[in-house]
């Protein structure tokens, strides 16, 4: 386990109080001048050095990320953007960050705008999470009070302004460019890309994004050092994760661990076991429900980072274990997963907003038993035809949790879903009748 | 995608008052100048916490001369995101959410609570009721699961006998107390903690 110094985030259940003599208390705003003296290429180098990957769900290196802005400041302003519209199912990590570690946040936003050169800083927050906004934006006046942000920061010479901006209940604005779109005021639509943000990205400006997690944790590396980041976890997935352990088990709740953390050492020492004990696990979603579920014989061994979830055709993504046990229906559980994603596909691309409603639909009738055998490979079909075919990583997220499902849980659908087309073909069918109802072997 | 529909009977005029109007401007100075159309989504929220908690096509006209943008942009923002009201929902404004984490919890019992108390079918406001609920997707509080939120507060770890208490409480037009009800600390685990343990007995 990891020993209580080295976690970033002391604050993550609140003991201690969020207000900024508590934060400072706990080594926020300490030396924030002095970092900031060292340099942006130190900054960029140090974060570069610590290999922190984006704690968003894609994983991109950040001290990269910030490499991208464009080194000096053209006639366009540079933004900063935090993305704190955290709507993963099996996800609650930046409502914690936004509640209780405003200060970590508010810093980290101070350096990393220094970093890339920017003077305005937005944080968009998902609309539900209004009340911890409110703290948010309570911690953000007291930092304007005391002068660690607004002109001349924290006495560093830089000026910075933080203003947040709500959402309104769309999962997609957590995609960078439809964050893009709703904050300029439009529909939440991704934009193709390139052209990246990091060169036309706010109003046409250069801006980098990053997530809530991925800021907050930036401090507290230049602090103690790359190296003692680059220490934790492994080689490329290194440093400490907010995991949040939900579903069935007795004790739910959020954690920050190492990276590379066995799975079933978070579930059974973190989470207090799975409900009906380690036997009656049934499957696990790793990293938020668009990443494929891992089957229970593979949870005995599994390891908790990007790239041995990837070895096993699965992500951490945002890291929210779902837990699952055997007193739930498999098939139920994804279909409804599929619906939250035909609820919130924005519509752009047709094979996102017509596909997800067809998996959606297919496994509703197969948790029910009432689909045909060639259905299931029909399933996998749909799924491979939205994968990579739309504009966003959309497509992706709503069909691996399907093709997870057939590839661990095919045996289980066919048990339940084993009766034969319904249109035998006798004759010659003209082809506008429903391809799947036709029997391929008459 | 979801399906809004604006309602049938519309008020025939809208303007924000002084204190929604002071509020307004205050938001639009965030944005750089000629950018003023950001400010849409929050201004919607104005109307819509001015409005009881829905928002009229009229008010929508009127963002948008106020924000100087077409009105198809402010109507098109609108139904869009799904926290936008285009219809009355009550006073109170009950989201349960149901999806997977919350589902494999229980949260179908807090649906069959709503039914019980407020109305058979979601998003339908009775006469002479306050309240409205619908189901809604992942609302980020999977730890705390199930859970719904009335208004702009979270209540966590719930089952069916807490959410009718709550629902009581709300049809009595009293505000239950937001937060864990049973009695958690926050997303820490409920017993058997494990780290941080020296800054808890502290």
């Amino acid at each position: 386990m990891l020993k209580d110094q080295d976690r970033i985030f002391k604050n993550l259940y609140n003991d201690l109080g969020s207000d900024l003599t508590s934060a400072q208390k706990r080594g926020d705003w300490v030396n924030t001048k002095e970092i900031t003296e060292k340099g942006r290429d130190w900054i960029i180098n140090e974060i570069k050095d610590s290999q922190l990957r984006g704690r968003g769900g894609a994983g991109f290196p950040t001290g990269l990320k910030w490499s991208f802005a464009p080194k000096e400041v053209g006639s366009r302003p540079h933004y900063l953007v935090i993305n704190g519209d955290e709507s993963e199912p099996g996800t609650c990590k930046d409502r914690d960050i936004l509640r209780f570690e405003p200060h970590k946040l508010i810093e980290g936003c101070l350096i990393a705008s220094y970093a890339i050169q920017a003077h305005v800083c937005y944080i968009y927050i998902r609309g539900e999470y209004f009340v911890d906004g409110q703290k948010l934006q309570a911690a953000i006046d007291e930092a304007y009070e005391k002068k660690l942000i607004g002109k001349n920061a924290a006495g560093t010479g830089w000026d910075l302004d933080i203003y947040i901006h709500y959402g309104a209940g769309a999962y997609i604005c957590g995609e960078e460019t439809a964050l893009l779109e709703s904050i300029e005021g439009n529909k939440g639509q991704p934009r193709l890309k390139p052209p990246f943000p990091a060169l036309i990205g706010l109003y046409g400006c250069p801006t980098i994004i990053n997530n809530v997690e991925t800021i907050a944790v930036v401090p507290t590396i230049l602090r103690r050092s790359g190296k003692w980041f680059a220490s934790l976890g492994r080689e490329k997935n290194t440093g400490t994760k907010i995991f949040c352990i939900s579903g069935n088990v007795n004790n739910p709740c959020n954690v920050e661990e190492e990276m590379n953390i066995p799975l079933k050492e978070l579930i059974e020492v973190h989470a207090g076991g799975v409900i009906g004990g380690w036997d009656n696990l049934q499957a696990v979603i790793p990293g938020g429900s668009s990443m494929p579920l891992i089957p229970k014989e593979k949870c005995e061994t599994l390891t908790m980072d990007f790239d041995s979830l990837v070895a096993e055709k699965s992500g951490l993504g945002t890291a929210g274990v779902v837990v699952i046990n055997k007193d739930q229906d498999i098939i139920k559980c994804m279909a409804r997963i599929a619906r939250f994603y035909k609820h919130e596909s924005c519509g752009q691309c047709t094979p996102c907003r017509e596909g997800s409603g067809w998996m959606w639909r297919m496994l509703e009738r197969m948790a029910k038993g009432e689909a045909s055998k060639d259905e299931i490979e029909m399933l996998g079909d749909v799924t491979k035809q939205i994968e990579g075919h739309t504009i966003c990583a959309f497509g992706e997220g709503s069909s691996w949790p399907v093709q997870g499902l057939l590839r661990h849980f095919k045996d289980e659908i066919k048990k339940r879903n084993n009766f034969d087309p319904i249109v035998k073909e006798t004759q010659n069918i003209p082809y506008l009748v429903d391809q799947h109802l036709l029997d391929k072997n008459a | 995608m979801s399906l809004k529909r604006p309602a049938k009977d519309q008020p025939d005029s809208f303007e924000f008052n002084s204190s929604s109007l002071e509020a307004a401007n205050k938001i639009i100075s965030k944005y750089p100048k000629g950018k003023q159309q950001s400010a849409v989504m929050a201004l919607l929220y104005i109307a819509q916490k001015q409005n009881d908690n829905w928002i009229p096509l009229v008010a929508m006209k009127y963002i948008a001369k106020l924000l100087d943008m077409p009105y198809i942009k402010v109507y098109e923002v609108a139904t869009f995101y799904s926290m936008f009201n285009l219809s009355p929902v009550g006073k109170y404004f009950i989201q349960v959410c149901t999806t997977t984490p919350c589902m494999i919890r229980g949260a179908g019992k807090l649906v069959e609570a709503c039914k019980e108390k407020i109305s058979e079918n979601e998003s339908e406001l009775l006469p002479g009721k306050n309240c409205s609920w619908m189901e809604v997707e992942c609302l980020g509080a999977c730890v705390t699961a199930p859970m719904m939120q009335i208004n702009d507060d979270y209540y966590e770890d719930l089952d069916k006998e807490k959410t009718l208490e709550i629902l009581d409480k709300i049809l009595k037009d009293e505000k239950p107390k937001p937060g864990s009800y049973r009695g958690r600390i926050n997303n820490e685990p409920e017993n058997g903690r494990k780290t941080l343990m020296e800054l808890k007995n502290a």
